[in-house]
């Protein structure tokens, strides 16, 4: 089972329930995967601590012009969307950061005079927190794009081969009992690529009106993309009821409802799992992890 | 005109609950909502709505099922497995190919090479923006269609409509709420800023996410300040954070004590300066006695905080559709 963990608003405790259920899975006999789809600011590392054992580049195509056959018709410059490629005089101008990768000049090129290079935009690292699978993406500081680097953490296995940027799903993890997603915040473009291709998609809020305002925002994209959505309610006694209304009015089921801990607090400051230091939080994931593998049977 | 932008890298570190309250001592200034996809900073300004305009970013392609004759040109082609055989059947054909807006990136590849000119290729609506009035000012807002892409290009769209309403109405300050992350938006909230002010927690995950917002700023020539968020939760990792800061020549704007005032105010849709004189106002204050400073400092040595895409100081990096 595939589920993304997400949310609208920022610091929520995405990555608290994240790699806390990746644990509990794992000590309860599940075979579980974590994967960093939050690849501009990545932080699962912290936590679960993983021995990484493999790390690669994830690389986007970029055109490169072979000028000695190039005819400067400017034919790729008129497909492109982007405006990423300009034939200037003499010259093929290439904005790799506006380039999306998507082939069209090449396609476009008479004289076949493209060819595609990858270049790295940031890097994936795989390896194993104990008996958990573990893969992170990590884009590069100043790439603006991050989608190609979550679809490259998506379909990454240990074998899989370089330069896969085709999307291929993750068939790879179906083998694992919990696949877990840690999602990005927002509900824009790299929100999406990242819940894709989830069973259920859990949506992380907290009682104020950023996370009620954020969470609506967050469902009406979970809906737009048809996908299955529950929500855990954090520090769930520091504001009203807003948010419990709102989840009825609507038929979202709350699956788990956490308390502000200040022992909570103090492990996520250090980097230590909650589920180890704070034994009531340990139990409400191990709660959370019974009530999505019962929605999942 | 000056521009300061509240980033923080990691979500959640009090950017929004910052910005309000700065926004309640920094006197005549223009609000800015650049987290266009997940906005907040409405909540608590309430602001009355005098101009809005529909936000079009690229174009989207859309397969016309009457004229598809499911040859699967489109789906070989398309790199963002934005194709589906799913679409409706037309007499022809049983099934015809369907876009999944969703994953359209609007490259128009499959436009180009559809034998039939099957596809529609349009311009599809973002989003909207909005120039608002409130309490403290005026206030650009904007928000993001749901799926929609292009957020850097709306939150420029966001920078220069607040930079516009701040020369109307002659005031020399913009205050911009950043998104989280280090992405097209943020890269779109902090280029040609006047500077960036870092709202971080001492966690790990704040102190790992501060190093790579402070890299991309120095990257693109945006000086900043550091103002720790809940300092009293971890004093050693408070000090490790400010240590960073200075080592990047960070300016280190004062710390911002746990106070449970923060999340009164904004239940109240009220700025914290508003509701509470506690330890985390007078930690407000303290910050923003220091911004002010830096903000005359950068005066002497920058002309103008507009927008300064394209020019050869602040090379441009976006995701946005166009060449700025």
């Amino acid at each position: 089972m595939k589920v993304a963990i997400a949310s609208g608003k920022g610091g929520t405790g995405k990555t608290t329930v994240a790699t806390n259920l990746a644990k509990v899975a794992a000590a309860e006999g599940c075979t579980a995967a974590y994967l960093d789809c939050d690849v501009e600011e990545p932080n699962g590392r912290l936590f679960l601590k993983p021995t990484v054992d493999k790390q690669r580049s994830i690389d986007k195509l970029l055109p490169a012009v072979d000028l000695g056959r190039c005819t400067f018709c400017g034919r790729c410059s008129q497909a492109c969307r982007y405006g990423a490629i300009a034939c200037v005089g003499k010259q093929v101008l290439v904005f790799a950061e506006l380039c999306h990768s998507c082939g069209g000049c090449t396609l476009a090129c008479p004289v076949d005079a493209i060819r595609e290079v990858p270049k790295s935009i940031g890097e994936l690292l795989l390896g194993m927190a104990g008996p958990i699978r573990f893969v992170e993406g990590r884009l590069n500081v100043g790439e603006a794009m991050s989608p190609p680097a979550i679809r490259a953490v998506k379909s990454s296995t240990h074998h899989a081969p370089r330069d896969d940027l085709r999307h291929t799903e993750c068939d790879q993890y179906n083998e694992a009992d919990l696949t877990i997603f840690d999602c990005p915040p927002g509900t824009s473009c790299p929100v999406i690529e990242s819940v894709r291709g989830s069973d259920l998609v859990l949506l992380v809020t907290e009682p104020t009106p950023f996370g009620l305002n954020d969470l609506q925002l967050a469902v009406e994209m979970v809906r737009t993309l048809k996908l299955p959505l529950a929500v855990v309610l954090n520090r769930c006694d520091i504001g009203d009821d807003r948010v419990r209304r709102y989840c009825a009015g609507q038929r979202i089921p709350i699956l788990a409802e956490i308390p502000d801990d200040r022992a909570v607090a103090e492990a996520y400051c250090r980097g230590q799992l909650a589920s180890d230091a704070a034994p009531s939080f340990a139990g409400r994931i191990r709660s959370l992890l019974g009530r999505i593998l019962k929605g999942a049977a | 005109m000056k521009e300061l932008v509240v980033v923080s890298g990691k979500g959640g570190a009090g950017k929004t609950s910052v910005l309000a309250a700065l926004a309640s001592v920094a006197g005549p200034c223009v609000l800015a909502d650049c987290d266009v996809d997940a906005a907040d900073l409405h909540l608590i300004f309430q602001p009355q709505v005098i101009h809005r305009e529909d936000f079009t970013g690229g174009q989207k392609a859309r397969i016309m099922p009457d004229y598809c004759t499911a040859c699967g040109k489109c789906e070989e082609l398309c790199r963002f497995d934005a194709i589906w055989f799913d679409g409706p059947g037309n007499g022809r054909v049983p099934q015809t190919f369907r876009v999944d807006a969703t994953a359209c990136e609007g490259c128009g590849v499959c436009v180009d090479y559809c034998a039939e000119n099957a596809i529609d290729f349009s311009p599809a609506l973002c989003g909207q923006w909005f120039v608002s009035e409130t309490r403290c000012g005026p206030m650009v807002h904007a928000k993001l269609g749901i799926g929609a892409e292009n957020s850097g290009k709306l939150v420029t769209q966001v920078r220069r409509a607040a930079q516009e309403t701040a020369h109307r109405q002659a005031l020399d300050l913009i205050l911009c709420d950043g998104p989280p992350g280090i992405g097209c938006p943020v890269i779109a909230s902090l280029t040609g800023a006047s500077l960036a002010l870092f709202v971080v927690e001492p966690t790990v995950s704040g102190l790992h996410d501060f190093r790579r917002v402070a890299q991309l700023a120095a990257r693109l020539n945006v000086p900043g300040l550091l103002a720790v968020n809940k300092a009293d939760l971890n004093d050693n990792l408070t000090r490790d954070l400010e240590a960073m800061a200075v080592e990047q020549g960070i300016v280190l704007a004062g710390r911002i004590p746990y106070d449970r005032d923060v999340t009164r105010a904004q239940m109240a849709g009220k700025t914290l300066l508003e509701v509470s004189n506690g330890p985390a106002a007078r930690g407000i204050r303290q910050v923003w006695s220091i911004v002010q400073e830096q903000l005359r400092a950068g005066a002497a040595s920058q002309t103008s905080g507009l927008i300064q895409i394209g020019n050869s100081r602040n090379k441009p990096i976006s995701c946005d559709h166009e060449r700025v």
